[in-house]
């Protein structure tokens, strides 16, 4: 595992997502209100490029008839078969005991803690002045 | 080949003509019946009509009267060579047909009172379904209320296909009766004909409705569950009668495949589909479509991913099978034992309740 500087935070506005190669994988990075997720973009049930499906809040209810809205934006519905997952733990809503998408861990560091390493940049270049998304690979 | 303590949960009793229950029914209603000849009717339901073989098994057949129509006959028949410790009677009458929804109530109290007194007062081991207007929750459920206190009576009958999918709403009045009174919901094969068994239209045939009963039952478990039945009435159990057996794992798998997908749809569905089922939902298991040889009945019965859902059932008169071949061949004792005695116990709490 290493660290990744994948993004500029300004890059990523808060229901916002960038999908990115690391180590020749594909990630998706979601912004829910200021906080940073990582999901591969693959979908666990047949390969669909599951990052970019429509992000979605949570459709619940507790009884029949009962509706909520809950959680706006958390969720991300694969293009394929529309099976929804959690952006922040990637499990999925249907059996989210057994059926994940795999996510990574994600920081937030200043582009001046960066410059001293030990972070790998492939794609972005740094400035002392800006904050970067870090994941995990 | 059947163990001792066996509960039969689908024997059919006939009202032989409306006649026999004139004395059973209010004052009123037998007046209203007597005025315009309806007792010469019996309003045979063309599910069931009396004259397909399938009907009634040949040996069963009594010399007068339909099959089904006498205690004896089935004392002789089923009670006494199977010795079960209980049989469930389950009557299908043109009265759960009819439009009327007050002369609906009226014949099925007539038949509920014709089946306490004629049946279940004459032979304690003895049980029987609360036969109800189905078309009309809010009197079924006052029927449900009034016979509740007799614990001989342990389940509520409807057909699989009515004027309303039952997982409808507008069924619910019936299903909170039940359930508060511990009585589960019997699904009967049948329709009271509102609409054509296949979905596609009318048939032209016997056969095509008969095939098509297990699709109305299909049906019916889908509506049930996606219409939230199962959360609404977390103590509501269904019981498939005559469904056949070996659709269900299919369907289900069917019903789980498209709710991965469409499930914000019926958010309260937050559990995998066939879970629900395999917890709540039962099949008596005659007829039971089985494949002739034991490795591919146990492949089968590998499928439904439970050993709790199948219940004994002779479908006495019916003609399904011969001599005493009512369960297939190659069941390992542990499963006959659950089908035959735990699963009807459990799914049945009224069985193991005092009687009068
Ligand atoms: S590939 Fe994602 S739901 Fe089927």
């Amino acid at each position: 595992m290493a660290k990744h500087i994948v993004a500029a935070v300004a890059e990523i506005p808060p229901g916002g997502r960038k999908i990115v190669t690391v180590r020749g994988r594909e990630i998706g990075v979601f912004n829910i209100d200021g906080t940073f997720h990582a999901l591969i973009n693959r979908c666990p049930h047949q390969g669909a490029v599951l990052c970019e499906g429509a992000i979605v809040s949570r459709l619940e209810a507790p009884m029949p008839g009962e509706y909520r809205l809950t959680r706006p934006g958390t969720m991300i519905r694969c293009p394929w078969h529309c099976w929804e997952f959690d952006i922040a733990t990637g499990q999925s809503w249907c059996e989210p005991d057994d059926v994940k998408a795999r996510s990574y861990s994600v920081s937030v560091e200043p582009g001046e803690a960066l410059a001293k390493g030990p972070f790998k940049a492939e794609t972005v270049a740094v400035s002392v002045e800006q904050d970067y998304v870090v994941v995990d690979v | 080949m059947i163990p001792p303590g066996a509960i039969d949960c689908d024997v059919h009793v006939t009202v032989p003509s409306v006649r026999d229950l004139l004395p059973y029914m209010e004052p009123y209603w037998r007046e209203h019946v007597e005025r315009r000849g309806l007792e010469r009717e019996n309003f045979d339901t063309s599910a069931y009509p009396p004259g397909a073989a399938i009907n009634a098994r040949p040996d069963w057949k009594p010399e007068k009267g339909p099959a089904g129509g006498s205690l004896p006959a089935l004392q002789q028949h089923i009670l006494d060579p199977l010795a079960p410790e209980f049989a469930i009677c389950n009557v299908i009458h043109g009265a759960q047909m009819i439009f009327s929804e007050d002369l609906s109530l009226a014949l099925c109290r007539g038949i509920n009172n014709w089946l306490a007194a004629e049946w279940l007062d004459r032979d304690p081991r003895l049980r029987a379904s609360i036969v109800v207007p189905p078309h009309s929750p809010d009197l079924a459920a006052e029927e449900v209320e009034r016979l509740a206190g007799d614990k001989r009576f342990v389940q509520v009958l409807l057909l699989a296909m009515a004027e309303v999918p039952l997982g409808r709403r507008f069924m619910w009045p019936l299903y909170r009766v039940a359930e508060k009174h511990g009585l589960p919901i019997g699904v009967h094969a049948g329709s009271s004909f509102r609409h054509p068994p296949s979905a596609g239209g009318w048939g032209s045939l016997y056969l095509e409705d008969y095939v098509s009963f297990a699709q109305g039952h299909a049906g019916a478990l889908n509506s049930l569950l996606a219409e939230g039945v199962f959360q609404k009435f977390p103590d509501l159990r269904v019981v498939l009668i005559e469904s056949g057996v070996t659709w269900l794992p299919a369907s289900m798998w069917r019903f789980n495949k498209t709710w991965r997908g469409v499930r914000a749809e019926v958010p309260w569905l937050n559990r995998l589909p066939a879970d629900i089922v395999r917890e709540r939902v039962r099949l008596t298991a005659q007829p039971f479509d089985a494949p002739p040889d034991a490795a591919s009945l146990l492949s089968i019965l590998d499928q439904f991913g439970s050993d709790e859902m199948l219940l004994f059932a002779t479908d006495y008169p019916h003609w399904h099978y011969d001599e005493d071949e009512v369960l297939p061949a190659g069941l390992p004792p542990d499963l006959l034992r659950k089908i035959t005695r735990d699963n009807p116990l459990a799914t049945y709490p009224r069985l193991k309740q005092e009687t009068p």
